[in-house]
């Protein structure tokens, strides 16, 4: 390993030149409509892709079935989302789920 | 209270649940930061040069298997590209910022800054005094990381068992995406639902790709799908 602050501050610097990016370039060019569009996919996108891993990998590997836990409480969360759009009712009736589950699951 | 103070508290209250997601994070990351053989220091300054969790996570495993340099910088930008996606989403409702103010919510632009950030700007557009929420998010966000980062490199291999608490990470995600889909219009519904899902399954099928790369290659199907969708269906309505 090398200068491990050196290292630190180059990839600081590449991290923030990444976000930075397209913040400052917005406006300096045209933007075609169909990219604008797009654009409005992307939260819904990258919070899905957060979020299946979470519910759907358990140690590595995909776990469907009815042992994983974080996947039932994730869809209670869901369900619960769905009617009350609520954040705070959804975090609690989710996090609940877990720790109902996980009491019950101990053999 | 001012607009600003108003719209900066909204940003720190949007982000209290993913406050509680991230701690146990930012903890593992300091103890496993110590273990890989960096000094107190250099563990504690990554969380604020590059604060940006995976990539912190990668670094100090690659820091223990004594990786060349090159190749830990190299890691952390394909690790952080998603930055780029959401820095492109956001510009357009940070476009009449002047460039300091670009400069400081770039620097706080996380995950978990993004996400309460995008939804509130997508409900309720532009406004003069938008930016503020993102700095509320995202300095209490740069707080907690600072912080439990320290109780990390405190507490080393002490760190009390799992509680579970990581999972309020992806519920608040959740509670986040659900309501979007709710009230898309019925147009772009079908669309939306579709971007959700496709871009879920992908992430499951690449997710043991390197680098978080499953997670790019996942929101691009998914923006796509959606983007087409969205395209077709209105084409039909006016030919139809």
């Amino acid at each position: 390993m090398d200068n491990i602050w050196l290292v630190m501050l180059i990839g600081g610097l590449i991290t923030f030149g990444m976000r930075f990016s397209l913040i400052y370039l917005f406006g300096k060019f045209e933007i075609p409509e169909t990219l604008k569009k797009a654009l409005h996919y992307v939260p819904p996108a990258v919070l899905s892709a957060l979020i299946f891993p979470e519910l759907f990998i358990q140690d590595g590997t995909l776990n469907i079935q009815l042992t994983n836990f974080r996947l039932l409480a994730g869809i209670v969360a869901i369900i619960t989302a769905w009617f009350t759009r609520n954040i705070m009712i959804t975090i609690l009736v989710g996090m609940a789920a877990l720790f109902i589950l996980n009491a019950l699951g101990v053999n | 209270m001012s607009e600003s103070q108003k719209a900066f508290w909204d940003g720190v209250k949007a982000e209290i649940p993913l406050l509680i997601g991230v701690f146990p994070f930012g903890m593992i990351y300091g103890a496993l930061a110590l273990n890989a053989g960096l000094s107190n220091l250099a563990s504690q300054m990554m969380s604020s040069i590059v604060f940006a969790g995976s990539a912190q996570f990668i670094t100090t495993q690659l820091v223990s298997e004594a990786a060349p340099g090159f190749v830990i910088i190299l890691t952390i930008a394909v690790v952080n590209l998603r930055h780029m996606l959401y820095s492109a989403s956001l510009a357009p409702y940070l476009k009449h910022l002047s460039t300091k103010w670009k400069a400081l919510l770039s620097y706080l632009l996380t995950d978990e800054a993004y996400a309460p950030s995008i939804i509130q700007y997508e409900k309720e557009g532009v406004k003069l005094h938008s930016h503020w929420f993102l700095l509320g998010a995202g300095l209490a966000l740069w707080t907690n990381w600072q912080i439990s980062t320290a109780l990390g490199i405190f507490l080393g291999t002490r760190i009390p068992n799992n509680l579970q608490l990581d999972f309020a990470l992806p519920l608040t995600f959740i509670a986040m995406v659900v309501p979007v889909l709710y009230v898309a219009p019925v147009l772009k519904k079908f669309a939306m639902i579709s971007a959700t899902l496709s871009a879920g399954i992908v992430a499951l099928l690449a997710y043991n790709l390197p680098f978080r790369l499953g997670l790019i290659l996942a929101a691009l199907v998914g923006i796509i799908v959606g983007t087409l969708l969205e395209k077709s269906n209105s084409q039909e309505k006016q030919n139809g």
